[in-house]
């Protein structure tokens, strides 16, 4: 370890103490459902509401499966065990907005396969976001602990490192989707960067000394 | 709000007209921010009055014009036209103004004048928006002088029977229902007449996408989506966008002989 000894978990803890931790950010994340729900019967979105419905639903794709992927680089930093306890749920969620999205341009396209169909092999800022899209699937998919076991660690870890590439396209595809100011994507795009980078700096020592005593050992 | 109690002229579309709430809340206009809530939100710190327009350029009689004054030139008229944003949304206005070509001959073109610059107020004060460096500002737009010189071209003073409102492009604002919305440059204060093409700010912004001609034109997609469907503020589906909005009948012979793939 290159980091300080981190200080030890108070042992009083145990792990129900933050039980309500998942069922809360579960429910924090389908809250913006519910607004969105209530603005659209209330004539609340504006002028263009399912524009706005679009945008929201993306913007909260991107918040999402950034928080769940900062969670990591979190526990990493810090030392804090209660970020890997809600990545799974901040990545579902990630997911189920992603799907919404898709969901609400399908209905701006009146469900019009051909016109989608177009749109992702013409369009690169469409076919980022359906990259990304699917992507997620198999993700979404392999969230149980089930398939941690059956896929065995090594393998659902990498796999499951496909949630950056995911991600990347998202903000790609955000940036690609503004028609000036690139400022708010720019800036997904920073943390995304960052959020990764941490990873890596702080991977890297640990895995080359766990090769090291592995060499040792032998 | 109805249309206009008044029959319905030779440019006007009887299709159903935005309501003046979604006609002035919902508004693309940089100089306020690159939200479509901003305009409405901070037009009170444009000042529309008192404000003059400086005519020069090729133009026998170059002159700075109160904007009463100029507006006391020409009667009044009511246009209700179709707007059609390059974003793939539509609305249906009724204007109220003058012709762009009666001013263009008050103002008697040299043999020279070729096209028409439009430049927009240049105020960080009156236009927060403008502090941000998003496109180059002052806005400027442009027409051929052919163009200008049609009867569809409009300047437009009014909207729904009142005062243009600061967030729709108070106190005077072009209004060109052939081309994409954002050709209809707000809150102008300067006209020249010229003998080249103006450098306009969208096409300098992103000349790949934006060009100086900006003719509705579903047959050719913006690079980053298509341009066949638009959504009519006010309705859930999208509906087929036509041909010069819908204009070809009247300005199509602009063009032709012309790419309009090249020139979009």
């Amino acid at each position: 370890m290159t980091r300080p000894a981190p200080t030890p978990a108070p042992a009083r803890r145990p792990p129900a103490r933050l039980g309500w931790l998942v069922p809360a950010v579960t429910v924090g994340g389908l809250l913006p459902v519910a607004v969105l729900v209530y603005d659209a019967l209330s004539g609340a979105l504006g002028a263009n509401p399912i524009q706005r419905a679009t945008l929201q639903t993306g913007l909260l794709t991107l918040v999402l499966l950034v928080l769940s992927l900062a969670c990591t680089p979190l526990r990493l930093l810090t030392g804090w065990t209660w970020p890997a306890r809600i990545r799974k749920t901040l990545g579902l969620l990630g997911f189920g907005y992603a799907a919404l999205h898709f969901l609400i341009y399908l209905f701006d396209h009146s469900f019009d396969l051909t016109l989608m169909t177009e749109d992702v092999l013409k369009r690169p800022f469409i076919t980022a976001g359906f990259t990304a899209l699917l992507l997620l699937v198999p993700l979404a998919l392999t969230s149980t602990p089930r398939a941690v076991k059956r896929l065995g660690f090594v393998r659902w870890t990498r796999l499951h490192q496909l949630a950056y590439v995911a991600v990347s396209l998202g903000a790609l595809h955000y940036y690609w989707g503004v028609k000036k100011d690139h400022t708010p994507p720019l800036i997904y795009a920073a943390v995304i960067a960052a959020l990764f980078l941490i990873r890596f700096l702080k991977r890297r020592p640990a895995r080359s000394a766990r090769a090291g005593s592995r060499a040792a050992k032998s | 709000f109805s249309r206009p109690d008044r029959p319905l002229g030779p440019y006007d579309t009887d299709e159903k007209v935005t309501s003046y709430q979604q006609a002035t809340t919902y508004n693309n206009f940089y100089e306020f921010g690159t939200d479509k809530s901003d305009p409405a939100r901070l037009a009170r710190s444009l000042k529309p009055r008192p404000w003059t327009v400086r005519i020069d350029g090729e133009v026998r009689k170059p002159q700075t014009v109160d904007i009463d004054t100029l507006q006391s030139w020409f009667p009044l008229e009511d246009r209700i036209y179709r707007m059609r944003c390059v974003e793939g949304w539509s609305m249906v206005m009724p204007w109220l103004g003058f012709p762009l070509a009666a001013l263009i001959r008050r103002l008697e073109p040299t043999g020279k004048a070729k096209y028409v610059q439009f430049t927009a107020l240049l105020d960080t004060k009156q236009f927060p928006g403008q502090k941000q460096q998003v496109l180059k500002w002052p806005y400027v737009e442009g027409l051929r002088l052919d163009e200008a010189l049609h009867p569809l071209s409009f300047m437009a003073v009014g909207l729904h029977g009142r005062t243009l409102p600061g967030q729709n492009g108070a106190p005077l604002r072009l209004v060109v229902p052939w081309k994409y919305g954002f050709k209809n440059i707000k809150s102008i204060v300067r006209i020249t007449l010229t003998e080249k093409q103006p450098q306009t700010t969208w096409a300098l912004a992103a000349p790949q996408e934006y060009g100086f001609y900006a003719n509705v034109n579903p047959a050719v997609p913006h690079p980053r989506w298509s341009q066949a469907t638009e959504r009519r503020i006010g309705e859930l589906g999208r509906r087929k966008t036509l041909p010069f909005n819908g204009y070809a009948d009247e300005v199509a012979g602009l063009y032709r002989g012309m790419d309009l793939r090249k020139n979009f």
